[in-house]
């Protein structure tokens, strides 16, 4: 047992460094981070735009509503979930907040705290059939994403709902400084995601819950309200995210948010959660939403088509999901 | 058993980064014999199978068959040497037919496309028949019990003529009846001059079933035994490098305080009419076959299982337990029967494990008390005497012995009042079940009630103050520390035949 000294280590400077939660970041996501940064550099050679302020601005801009879901479904997949219904409840969520703003003539703020119900009422029913039957998420979340894109459709009858409004607008347009609303949600969301990870009881119940479930029933944590909480947070991110861009666009629109799920997802993997669940952390899903933000705002500036794009998008995930697994793999 | 030797392993060396798993280690096995490898969890048994059975290479040593020079590089090379190994976990496909399992990857065809299901279960029957094993060829391994499954992969090794057959803790989930079913397949095929080497924790056993044993320590060979020379106390010596003179720990006190009583339980067809107690300061032991209802009797204790007739009283007071967090707010905990499917988080560190339900005791919201969380880690590693580099350490990379010792702290960690273990030693190497018995006689000296279930009769006799013994769902015995012989036990234990699940 020589290896009682390691164990009753004092508080001293070994410790705090081994703690020390940036050094930790950086161990885990190496890959992924040498990845992000050889990205931007490639980038900033091809296009003389790529790092200025207004380009990076815009970066961090679009991958914002990702991230804000990404960071929920982060927790849906360490849970050993999937949330498919993400991307029509930003649709709902929109469409809900023009519509009561635009028809109904509802002072903003009682619309957006309508357009935000939208989320925890798609949220909660998933939750609750989640944790309350037998039904996979997937095929629960399959349904929501249906029925909330059908209820968006109904809604407008098909149409966008344009708004006219300027303190509409500032939701998702609007500058504090030099800094866009849509970052400065981005950045309490994370916080709120990284605490409730890191530091709370919830999130070591939801590192357990996703672990072994059976094990979790055993030590007496109710998996049922872990699942539910999960799932309501992610309906309340989506509802975020879809009042922004409709703020953005000036308009809620029922095709919006379409392959959002997909992109949640894609984050989240890149970070290097694992769809088998227990596994994962925010911060990689932030550098995982970051690659893929950059990819496309590089594409674009590169003057690349669209259409390539969603190709290139799809195997720079195969590589680097794969690379990870190589990885992980050889520890073993 | 013949004079021929059949494998023989010269002073292999293997060594993984950081840790020499093998210094030197070596084995002869003789056609028809039963050679039994003894050793702590982590002494380095599993690691020489792995090279054996091709997982691993090795760096040093030579390996012998049939007198002839091998080298084995993959699975497939040990297959083609006639070796199998039946690991601990069974790997059947359960949702496959007992043929289909047997002849996976090499199904008899019909023409190039066609499965002939027809011959391949005919073929597989024959087999069945040949250890007289009473099950159809067709039927679902799901369907069988996990004796007969181990019998099927005993057949699938078989199959592929296999000269040489590793067998790792194959008796771990067995109750007894199944253990002898097992043992007279294994004699029979040492009559068909196939060499066994055959990994276990349970002495008992060896002495029954074993021809020789080679003990290894640390990686490294220390001797070989004639089973019938040798005597328990020696074979312990032998592989904790040290005299243990006190194996089972225990200092009998005269409790009489009821803390538990349990009135006419009953649950579905699982559990008739269950009533006993448990007093502070004692050891109670549950005996019984495997499927006699102990387990469940627990669950429905501990507020996992809803039961529809009884009572649970604590301290005298009726109780109602409808999930595991109100039965450990009121001082109850359970240790359950598998540590890896019900306890551990395998892919967390051995500080979440063990923190996992004393977590209010420093998180605060979003407060995490770094100091408190590694005082309790500390506390319980330390009484646990869990060997592990770190707190941060993984838990799936401990050895069994110190996986159930986390699991065992975790509970300890919410000072309970009553502690249920569910088979607490199973699968957990010598050294380490003398360290748990050890600390159960702390415990109940400390007044903490202890329930025991255990499938091993030694340790039930030598632990408890009093032992029940149920068979089919019903208590059939509460049999007095006094005068506790196995024979005892287990003429209670057969009291009502038993299903065959």
């Amino acid at each position: 047992m020589n290896n009682k000294t390691t164990n009753a280590a004092p508080k001293g400077r070994t410790l705090q460094l081994a703690h020390n939660p940036i050094v930790t970041f950086g161990k885990e996501n190496l890959g992924i981070l040498i990845g992000l940064l050889i990205l931007c550099l490639l980038l900033s050679f091809l296009s003389p735009v790529f790092l200025s302020k207004n380009n990076i601005l815009n970066v961090l801009r679009q991958v914002a509503t990702n991230l804000y879901i990404a960071c929920a479904m982060t927790m849906v997949i360490i849970l050993g979930g999937i949330d498919l219904s993400v991307g029509s409840t930003i649709a709902l969520s929109g469409v809900i907040t023009g519509g009561f703003i635009a028809f109904e003539g509802l002072p903003l703020w009682v619309a957006v705290i309508c357009g935000l119900l939208a989320g925890v009422v798609v949220g909660a029913s998933n939750g609750f059939l989640i944790s309350k039957t037998t039904i996979p998420p997937f095929i629960v979340t399959l349904s929501t994403m249906n029925i909330a894109r059908g209820a968006s459709y109904v809604y407008t009858g098909g149409q966008p709902i344009r708004v006219m409004s300027d303190s509409f607008n500032f939701i998702g347009a609007g500058y504090v400084g030099d800094i866009p609303m849509p970052i400065i949600y981005l950045v309490i969301i994370v916080i709120i995601s990284v605490l409730i990870m890191s530091k709370s009881k919830l999130g070591r119940h939801i590192y357990a819950v996703g672990g072994n479930p059976v094990a979790a029933r055993f030590s007496g944590i109710k998996n049922s309200r872990v699942l539910f909480f999960a799932y309501l947070f992610s309906g309340i991110m989506s509802a975020i995210a879809g009042i922004v861009l409709a703020s953005r666009m000036f308009s809620g629109q029922p095709t919006a948010g379409q392959g959002a799920e997909m992109d949640a997802i894609a984050a989240v993997v890149l970070g290097g959660t694992s769809m088998s669940g227990g596994v994962g952390k925010i911060g990689g899903t932030v550098i995982g939403a970051l690659i893929i933000g950059v990819l496309s705002n590089g594409l674009n500036l590169l003057g690349i088509n669209s259409f390539w794009q969603y190709i290139v998008k799809g195997v720079v995930i195969l590589i680097a999901v794969y690379v990870d697994f190589l990885k992980k793999g050889k520890g073993k | 058993m013949s004079e021929q030797i059949l494998l023989e392993m010269n002073h292999i060396r293997k060594e993984f980064p950081g840790v020499l798993a093998l210094k030197d280690v070596s084995l002869q096995l003789r056609a028809g014999e039963v050679h039994a490898l003894l050793g702590e969890n982590g002494a380095g048994k599993s690691t020489l199978i792995k090279i054996l059975g091709g997982i691993y290479s090795k760096d040093s040593g030579d390996i012998f068959i049939d007198g002839k020079e091998v080298s084995i590089n993959s699975v497939l090379d040990a297959q083609k040497l006639g070796i199998s190994v039946i690991h601990q976990e069974l790997v059947l496909v359960p949702h496959m037919s007992v043929a289909e399992n047997i002849y996976l990857g090499r199904e008899p065809m019909k023409g190039t496309r066609f499965v002939d299901f027809r011959k391949m279960e005919e073929d597989a029957q024959k087999l069945l028949d040949s250890f007289e094993l009473d099950i159809r060829s067709e039927t679902k391994v799901s369907d069988l019990t996990i004796a007969q499954q181990q019998i099927v992969e005993i057949i699938k090794a078989l199959s592929f003529n296999a000269k040489i057959l590793v067998m790792d803790e194959p008796t771990s989930s067995l109750s007894d009846k199944d253990v002898d079913f097992l043992f007279d397949n294994i004699r029979k095929l040492k009559k068909a001059q196939v060499g066994i080497i055959y990994i276990s924790h349970r002495m008992s056993e060896l002495k029954q079933i074993a021809d020789k044993i080679t003990v290894i320590r640390d990686g490294e060979y220390i001797g070989t035994r004639d089973t019938e020379a040798a005597t328990t106390d020696e074979l312990i010596a032998m592989m904790v490098g040290r005299k243990l003179t006190n194996y089972y720990t225990r200092t009998f006190g005269n409790p009489t305080k009821k803390v538990l009583e349990v009135k006419n339980l009953t649950a579905g067809k699982l559990l008739k009419d269950v009533s006993f107690h448990l007093n502070s300061g004692e050891i109670l032991g549950f005996a019984g076959l495997v499927g006699a209802g102990r387990s469940e009797v627990m669950r429905c204790i501990f507020g996992i299982d809803p039961f529809e007739n009884g009572q649970i009283l604590l301290d005298g007071e009726d109780v109602k337990i409808s999930n595991p967090e109100e039965a450990m707010k009121k001082g109850i905990a359970l240790v359950p029967e598998s540590r890896k499917r019900e306890a551990l988080f395998l892919a967390q560190s051995v500080k979440y494990n063990i923190t996992i339900k004393a977590l209010g005791e420093f998180i605060r919201g979003i407060h995490v008390n770094n100091a408190r969380e590694n005082e309790i880690t500390k506390k319980y590693v330390d009484v646990m005497a869990i060997k592990t580099p770190s707190y941060q350490q993984t838990v799936g990379n401990l050895s069994g012995g110190n996986q159930q010792k986390v699991v065992i702290g975790r509970w300890l960690a919410t000072k309970p009042k009553i502690l249920i273990l569910d088979e607490p030693t199973r699968g957990v190497d010598v050294g380490a079940k003398a360290e748990i018995y050890s600390i159960m006689n702390d415990l109940v000296k400390d007044g903490v009630a202890i329930i025991m279930i255990s499938s091993e009769l030694p340790e039930v006799i030598n632990m408890s103050d009093r032992v029940v013994v149920m068979s089919n769902g019903r208590i059939t015995g509460c049999l007095p520390r006094e005068g506790l012989t196995q024979e005892k036990i287990m003429y209670h234990a057969t009291q009502f035949s038993t299903p065959d699940r």
